[in-house]
């Protein structure tokens, strides 16, 4: 659960952070999607590091959701009989409580979604492959803003999934003393408000007519 | 003051349980909250009906006997307060009060509010000790002991097994309460020889036994009445981790 879920944080930075890309225009952002694929040649085949990447995505994808499986399954069969009486949540991660279990749902619903539109333009107006911009800018249009409206709310769930699980990562990991889990949380919520903040921008300043 | 009750009662391992209403009058507010059931089990076997059957002992905050889920919350309320010394001031004329067992599969219920613990027992005997010569006690600086990893063992073997933190967990994780063990273990140098085979013992003794995996909510340390912190967890897998690795 820990590593798969550091590694998937690290893709969410990458990935944050070439969305960027689109700031910079058309030919650019369009560069930048085909630098991706070449990376390696001609001394490897085309799209081969792309791909090398894409399986260790999936693995770590795939880890991290059995995880889950196994840890909610075992939480079930640790408390069979519910308690009549509920107070809310005051640990630590209280948010975690309530929103780790469905925000992950949220997040896995919206990447399918995302791969349809994005990665295999199934949703998308735009087909042609090669150009990653023009889908950006067509899926975020002013018209079809519902899109954009669910982008933002599966970022408003990946935050808090980001904000608990960075910091619930380098707990079981690391197991740091008082002091340094206290600094892992600051950070756990700064790279998590960053990496939501960073994806973000882009379909706000699309549907906004920012960039177009 | 008046208080009006619903408690779990059922009557034996085997059969159904369920939420039983009862009012009671004139509740001092100087009784312990174990005062105050103790005065409700007077009422109803003078009644002829069964007392309710809870847990406890010392009554002064040091043997982890006590339990109850009040209003939700392990030992009530009151941080850092076991049942026994949770007083009835806390309360308010007229409040209803929900009083429920622990929950979790591991603790199962044996009769109204009391549940078996033994599972805690089982983990302790898979590595919560240390194998020491018998005999005459030694001397108490014979080994030397830095103060702060002395201060940090006491503070970790402040936990009295109460199980709270399982109660608290949303996974039903016994983490919090190993986690102490280990870290008291751990810090001490009489506690190196058996570090690894310790810490490997006692979770899979926790695994065994039913208890959730933790997914660090913090909800155990919030409801610990010994004010065990998260930093006992952080020890505890990193104990793990390096002793998984040399067995590996
Ligand atoms: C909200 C802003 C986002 C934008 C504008 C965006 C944009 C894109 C684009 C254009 C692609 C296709 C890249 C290509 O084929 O060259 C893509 C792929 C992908 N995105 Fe996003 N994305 C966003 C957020 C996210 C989030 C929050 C996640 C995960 C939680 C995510 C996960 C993925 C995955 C798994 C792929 C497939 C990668 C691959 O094909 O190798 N994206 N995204
Ligand atoms: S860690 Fe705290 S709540 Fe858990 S058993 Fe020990 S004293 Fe009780
Ligand atoms: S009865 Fe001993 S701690 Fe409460």
């Amino acid at each position: 659960m820990a590593v798969s879920g550091i590694l998937l944080v690290l893709f969410l930075v990458a990935h944050m952070a070439g969305n960027l890309h689109v700031f910079e225009g058309r030919e650019e952002m369009n560069e930048y999607a085909h630098g991706l694929r070449t990376l390696g040649e001609p001394l490897l085949p085309h799209e081969s590091i792309l791909w090398i990447l894409r399986i260790g995505l999936i693995a770590c994808a795939v880890v991290h959701i059995w995880s889950a499986v196994v840890l909610t399954r075992r939480a079930l069969q640790a408390r069979p009989v519910r308690y009549a009486s509920k107070k809310p949540a005051k640990g630590e991660s209280r948010h975690a409580v309530a929103t780790m279990r469905w925000g992950a749902i949220v997040v896995f619903l919206f990447i399918i979604w995302h791969l349809l539109d994005l990665t295999f333009r199934t949703v998308n107006p735009v087909k042609d492959v090669p150009d990653a911009y023009g889908a950006v800018i067509a899926t975020f249009s002013p018209e079809r803003w519902p899109v954009t409206v669910f982008y933002l709310l599966a970022l408003f769930a990946l935050f808090f999934h980001l904000r608990h699980g960075i910091w619930s990562a380098v707990q079981t990991i690391a197991g740091p003393d008082t002091k340094w889990r206290k600094r892992t949380q600051a950070i756990g919520l700064f790279v998590a408000l960053i990496i939501v903040l960073g994806f973000a921008i882009v379909p706000i300043s699309v549907t906004f007519g920012l960039v177009n | 003051m008046k208080l009006s009750l619903r408690i779990w009662r059922q009557p034996d391992a085997q059969a159904p349980g369920e939420m039983v209403s009862y009012e009671i009058d004139e509740v001092s507010e100087d009784a312990s909250f174990l005062e105050m059931l103790d005065v409700l089990n007077e009422r109803l076997i003078s009644e002829g009906d069964d007392p309710v059957a809870f847990d406890h002992d010392c009554r002064e905050g040091i043997c982890g006997a006590c339990s109850l889920v009040i209003d939700g919350q392990p030992h009530g309320p009151q941080a850092a307060t076991t049942t026994c010394q949770l007083h009835m001031r806390k309360f308010k004329d007229g409040d209803s009060i929900d009083i429920e067992p622990y929950r979790a599969g591991a603790f199962p219920v044996i009769k109204d509010l009391v549940v078996d613990r033994s599972a805690f027992d089982r983990i302790i005997q898979a590595g919560g000790y240390i194998s020491a010569p018998t005999g005459t006690a030694p001397d108490a600086h014979a080994v030397p002991i830095p103060k702060q990893d002395a201060d940090a063992a006491f503070s970790a073997a402040a936990c009295i097994g109460c199980g709270a933190c399982v109660a608290a967990c949303p996974n039903g994780s016994g983490m919090l309460f190993m986690g102490a063990k280990v870290t008291h273990l751990s810090l001490m140098p009489q506690g190196q020889p058996e570090r690894a085979t310790r810490v490997l013992g006692m979770v899979a003794a926790h695994d065994d036994a039913g208890f959730g995996g933790c997914t660090n909510t913090g909800e155990c340390a919030a409801a610990c009445p010994k004010e065990i912190g998260l930093d006992v967890i952080g020890k505890l897998n990193r104990d793990f981790r390096k002793a998984a690795v040399r067995a590996a």
